[in-house]
């Protein structure tokens, strides 16, 4: 039952092989079974029972919508109404959200039952899931290793298949470096594609939601209930969502894929290497053609991201204050020290190391050198993407230099865990669309091959990963313990 | 770019952000290693780049001005800290 993806729930509940509230029942228990992996920060068993109970007798007079009974997750980084939504921090393990996020409004008309909240990085900043107050998430592959982050409660729930699909963030990575690392399909959508109203604010410029699933066609149904312009979020685009499985089977014969010289220098792990190859070589199979393209600015993307991204991160976190709502500290002195003391009691080493570099660089004197100049190199590298684009159909690449590490390997040194971000910060820089796909293992740790597209191309994107799925069966794997 | 433990007690206090007086040298660690990673931006003449501060190029979009909110005040003040006749409490602020 639970390696059934989510087309094929869709089809068993509308066959009548098993309702929803005993496909909830079963993943409720799954979930609970397997809580060693810390994948879930709350389980929303009582509200889960009852939408399924709801999604039976909707399914019984046969016109539902088509992810109706569908268990989901997701991301505790969504505003979810009377549930709390704690952002993976100990600032908001008080906070019940008053109203739904847009996407989780979405994911409930088109019938989804949420069973939980899944853990996260503190306010999505961290590439291993180690910053959440509410402790590191184990990777279902090897338990001593981490699932990636910032979504890495989504990725390590969907490899264990605890859930068959969740959704997730990303900032700089946090949808595909997870989903790379726990071997499953992760697709970051262009910017301003899902709307990020009721969703965390960490990097505004940047963030963006997304599905986590075992295929790219699952990734398509839930895309299709997420996508589309919502007049709550000023940057959501007013553009009409094509069918995303409309093409997933169209032929890749003269698909040109491009492959940045500079994803493949020296610093890739010649076993990466080797994985990534051979999963073009698929594709060569296929009938697609190899360009080689050049990303001269690629690795200023780290330097631009870790000044935009704290910026705004101090900007946006600023409300959190201790007034109106979220964690306020005891006794305080004075409205500053009320201020000072909930903030510093409230938020993690990680997040407070970004808030300080994000006001220093917006501070006065300093704007213009660091704030300006990497809203100037941003350009750059979108320039170099928007070049590479007009030459192919689709970039690819690694996601992450490494298979999944061990916990506490890198906590000591911020700047390193940074570094591991190269392949993917660039893309939420230029704001394109990205998925993470599995491709492989080293070390039966797994591997995701990264696709990269043009603006608004995620039907390409996902047509492009599904065809690669029917030839390979890596995204079929499950971790052993979980079978 | 080096940052003392000065400066970050300097920026935590812009940021309101209460930093424990024994983590304060290993932020300013931290911290200069991050602008030192920043620091390879100033190898790139920008001098004719227009900054970037959104990827996609549109214009803020307007909207009829009409009542579109409905008042939640309820539902907002149930999740405050302190709240009394319908005002949110914070400690005193003038003596």
């Amino acid at each position: 039952m639970h390696t059934n993806t989510i087309a094929q729930l869709v089809k068993g509940l509308r066959a009548g092989d098993y309702s929803s509230a005993e496909l909830t029942r079963f993943y409720l228990d799954r979930i609970k079974q397997h809580q060693n992996l810390n994948s879930f920060i709350s389980i929303t068993e009582t509200q889960a029972v009852t939408t399924a109970q709801q999604a039976d007798i909707a399914l019984s007079k046969g016109n539902a919508p088509l992810l109706t009974g569908v268990p989901i997750a997701h991301k505790d980084i969504f505003c979810t109404q009377g549930i709390k939504t704690s952002c993976g921090s100990k600032m908001l393990d008080n906070f019940i959200a008053p109203y739904n996020a847009t996407v989780v409004e979405k994911l409930h008309a088109a019938g989804t039952v949420t069973l939980g909240k899944l853990n996260m990085d503190e306010f999505a900043m961290g590439s291993s899931n180690e910053t959440s107050f509410y402790g590191a998430v184990h990777n279902p592959w090897a338990t001593n290793t981490v699932p990636g982050g910032s979504s890495g409660g989504s990725a390590a729930a969907v490899a264990a298949r605890l859930i068959p699909g969740a959704t997730g963030t990303d900032t700089g990575g946090s949808i595909r470096q997870p989903a790379a690392l726990c071997g499953i399909t992760g697709l970051k959508p262009t910017y301003g594609r899902v709307s990020r109203y009721g969703m965390i604010a960490y990097a505004s410029s940047l963030d963006q939601g997304g599905p986590m699933t075992q295929t790219a066609e699952d990734a398509a149904l839930m895309l299709q209930a997420m996508a589309g312009f919502d007049p709550k979020d000023s940057t959501s685009v007013e553009l009409e969502v094509p069918d995303y499985s409309a093409g997933l089977n169209d032929s890749l014969a003269g698909l040109k894929i491009g492959l940045p010289k500079e994803f493949f220098d020296d610093a890739l792990n010649s076993n990466m290497a080797t994985v990534i190859e051979s999963a073009i070589n698929e594709y060569k199979k296929m009938g697609a053609q190899v360009i080689e393209v050049s990303m001269p600015n690629l690795k200023l993307a780290i330097p631009a991201y870790y000044v935009i991204a704290p910026a705004e991160c101090s900007a946006n976190l600023s409300r959190m204050d201790g007034v109106r709502f979220g964690y306020r500290c005891a006794d305080p002195a004075d409205l500053n020290d009320m201020y000072i003391r909930s903030r510093g009691e409230g938020f993690g080493t990680e997040v407070k190391r970004r808030i300080l570099v994000g006001t220093y660089a917006l501070s006065a004197g300093y704007y213009d050198a660091y704030y300006i100049k990497a809203q100037k190199i941003r350009r750059l590298i979108s320039d170099d993407f928007n070049k590479a684009l007009e030459q192919v159909d689709v970039i690819m690449g690694p996601v992450s230099p490494t298979p999944a590490f061990g916990i506490g390997e890198k906590t000591s040194d911020p700047i390193e865990m940074y570094l591991a971000d190269i392949y993917t910060i660039a893309i939420n820089l230029a704001g394109l669309p990205a998925m993470s796909i599995p491709a492989g293992f080293i070390d039966n740790k797994p591997v995701g091959l990264q696709i990269i597209g043009n603006y608004f191309a995620e039907a390409k994107l996902l047509n492009v990963a599904h065809q690669y799925q029917q030839v390979t069966d890596w995204h079929q794997q499950t971790p052993q313990g979980f079978a | 770019m080096s940052l003392t433990a000065d400066d970050v007690n300097k920026i935590a206090y812009l940021a309101r952000l209460g930093i424990d007086t024994q983590d304060t040298e290993s932020y300013a660690k931290d911290l200069s290693g991050m602008l030192d990673l920043v620091a390879h931006m100033g190898t790139i003449d920008t001098d004719n780049v227009a900054p970037m501060a959104h990827s996609l190029d549109q214009t803020q979009r307007l909207r009829p001005d009409q009542v579109c909110e409905i008042n939640q005040r309820e539902a907002f003040q149930a999740i405050a800290p302190q709240v009394e006749a319908n005002l949110y409490l914070v400690p005193k602020v003038i003596e």
